[in-house]
């Protein structure tokens, strides 16, 4: 979908594809107290580019992934999705966007317990309303990223690797020009991190996908293109 | 239904309890139409086979007691004969009494007094087995009888007068008034009989001038003006659904099950209201993830919906198929029981529509999930 929407309007210039954040604050709470959770954030991330963003709980990357997913409008500044300015969005058209080109990877891949592997895929294409013509085959893609035996199980007969798998094939089905990644190690041993990180990576790279991994893992930076810290709602080098 | 269905199979000991609940209201729901239907049939199906538009009574009489009290009289008849817009009006007469079979066993019967030329007298196609009224001491009974061992020749003798009737004709299907069997007989003999004369005995003369009630007809696409009528014969006319309240224990019987079966469409709500708010509430992660990906309110409230609907019909068709089972064998009983086509699919679409009334107001928290809880630790 990537490659045929560059034939289908006019190529953007280079800097405005992916996700870009320019100015960005997120003030929560009303009244007296109100905190910062993100402060003049300012940042791109290109397709084919897996991004982590480091920081300890509280640095406000969970809001980061929250504006950047179009889950909650940024208090002042913008936020541009493949040259498109989705700052202002009413929430149906929020949702809108997050079905079509937004991919979501939870913490411990959040898959819906009454659905086997490959129904959590076909379910998102059903929500995006693409059951007729699915860009990717869930089956193909549950091969891809070694899921492909285990198609048929429901979320509890996998294990945690195995169901963040999942997760990171459920968010790419819809072929998204942006993927959010939530913690995606925190439920895993180290060797299966690794795996999963690494498989996030080869992903990013072959669909060409601007993706934001937020986690506090330091043992799998090796794996990403570029790292940013957090620190009480700034972007750090 | 995509989530819907995968979600029925896989959470089905959960839906299956409630479904089973609903199921067994249901049960109960066809139990009590149907009993409801025999206690109607049982206390008025003689009334309703009355060609009959509107009953005038004695003036100022209550309508509970309406046919044990009133009393009417000839003149009055004619007064309301002159009344626009009655195409017919006849005295009629209305006695439960107790009477012997031929074998001593005691009868009931509601002793309908009818002028055997008058509009209300059975006719002769109105009748299954033997003839018409056409003695004084004939009675045309109901077809329910038969139930007594007694048919067409049999003679039943009033209790306490010693009065003889033999049953001349049977009626093609039930005739009952307050749970007793219809007997139409001559209007003279159901006067000396109300009157208390003894066989044999003529009574005073006023006593043939008298019965319960004037039994009207309207004309075709006419309406009687009760108001005039009552005024120019000092009557108290009502139609007759309304005097079906006259019958013996009618209005308390029927405002009994009534109410039994608005609590039970009530519980059936509140039951599947409090399942979906608890499912609802259970899978609240689900719906933020799903949220998050970015399906609409719309689309999963339909869900929750079309899956409420399924559990529903499935569980409701279930329950009425069993209870009209068991139906099937209670009728073959001496209970007033009776299923009929109308009331249950009326109850049916009841149960389903109020059961969705209920899943509706519990599944609008759907769209009160922040989609924002996806993100960070788990539950």
């Amino acid at each position: 979908m990537t490659h045929a929407t560059e034939q289908l309007v006019p190529p953007a210039p280079l800097r405005a594809r992916g996700l870009r954040l320019a100015g960005v604050s997120l003030t929560l709470g009303d009244g007296d107290s109100t905190v910062v959770a993100l402060d003049d954030v300012t940042l791109t991330v290109p397709p084919g580019e897996l991004l982590a963003v480091l920081g300890p709980s509280g640095s406000g990357k969970s809001s980061l992934l929250a504006v950047a997913g179009a889950l909650i409008a940024p208090s002042s500044g913008a936020v541009h999705l493949d040259g498109v300015d989705v700052t202002g969005l009413k929430p149906a058209r929020q949702a809108a966007l997050r079905r079509e080109r937004i991919g979501f990877v939870f913490q411990s891949g959040n898959l819906l317990p009454a659905l086997t592997a490959v129904d959590q895929l076909r379910f998102a294409l059903h929500v995006a309303g693409m059951r007729g013509t699915p860009d990717r085959d869930p089956r193909a893609l549950l091969e891809q990223v070694g899921m492909g035996h285990k198609a048929d199980r429901r979320p509890h007969e996998l294990s945690g690797g195995e169901r963040q798998r999942v997760g990171i094939a459920r968010a790419l089905v819809t072929a998204p020009a942006l993927l959010l990644v939530d913690e995606p190690t925190a439920a895993l041993d180290r060797a299966r991190s690794h795996e999963v990180v690494e498989l996030l990576a080869a992903e990013t790279h072959d669909h060409g996908v601007a993706t934001v991994m937020v986690t506090h893992d330091h043992d799998v930076l090796e794996h990403c293109d570029r790292t940013v810290e957090m620190e009480d709602g700034r972007l750090g080098a | 239904m995509f989530l819907a269905l995968r979600e029925l199979s896989f959470a089905r000991a959960r839906f299956g309890l409630m479904g089973g609940v609903v199921a067994l209201i249901a049960v109960l729901v066809v139990m009590l139409s149907g009993l409801s239907s025999g206690l109607v049939n049982d206390g008025v199906s003689g009334l309703k086979k009355l060609p009959v538009t509107d009953f005038a009574f004695g003036e100022g009489t209550a309508i509970d007691s309406a046919f044990s009290r009133s009393t009417v009289d000839r003149d009055q008849l004619e007064r309301w004969s002159a009344q626009d817009g009655v195409a017919d009006a006849a005295l009629f007469g209305n006695q439960l009494v107790n009477a012997e079979g031929p074998h001593g066993e005691p009868v009931d019967l509601a002793l309908f007094g009818v002028e055997p030329d008058s509009f209300v007298a059975p006719t002769a196609s109105s009748v299954v087995d033997g003839g018409t009224l056409d003695r004084p001491d004939q009675i045309v009974v109901s077809e329910t009888v038969a139930d007594l061992g007694l048919g067409v020749g049999d003679t039943v003798t009033i209790e306490r007068l010693g009065t003889e009737l033999t049953i001349a004709g049977v009626l093609d299907g039930q005739h009952t008034f307050g749970h007793v069997d219809v007997a139409y007989v001559p209007l003279a003999t159901w006067q000396e009989i109300h009157a208390g004369v003894p066989t044999g005995e003529r009574a005073r003369p006023e006593v043939y001038d008298e019965a319960t009630a004037i039994a009207l007809t309207a004309g075709p696409d006419v309406r009687i003006d009760a108001a005039a009528g009552d005024t120019a014969a000092t009557t108290t006319t009502v139609s007759l659904t309304e005097s079906f309240d006259g019958s013996p224990g009618y209005a308390a019987e029927t405002l009994t099950l009534e109410l039994i079966q608005v609590f039970l469409y009530a519980i059936s709500a509140l039951v599947v209201g409090a399942f979906f708010m608890v499912w609802t509430i259970q899978r609240k992660h689900e719906i933020a993830v799903a949220r998050a990906m970015g399906a609409s309110n719309g689309y999963l409230v339909g869900d929750a919906l079309a899956q409420a609907a399924v559990v529903l019909v499935v569980s409701t068709a279930v329950g009425i198929g069993a209870g009209t089972g068991l139906g099937a064998l209670l009728s073959s009983t001496p209970m007033p029981f009776e299923l009929e086509a109308g009331p249950l699919a009326v109850a049916a679409a009841l149960l389903v529509g109020l059961g969705l009334a209920g899943a509706a107001a519990s599944v609008g928290r759907i769209a009160r999930v922040d989609p924002l809880t996806a993100l960070g630790g788990q539950r």
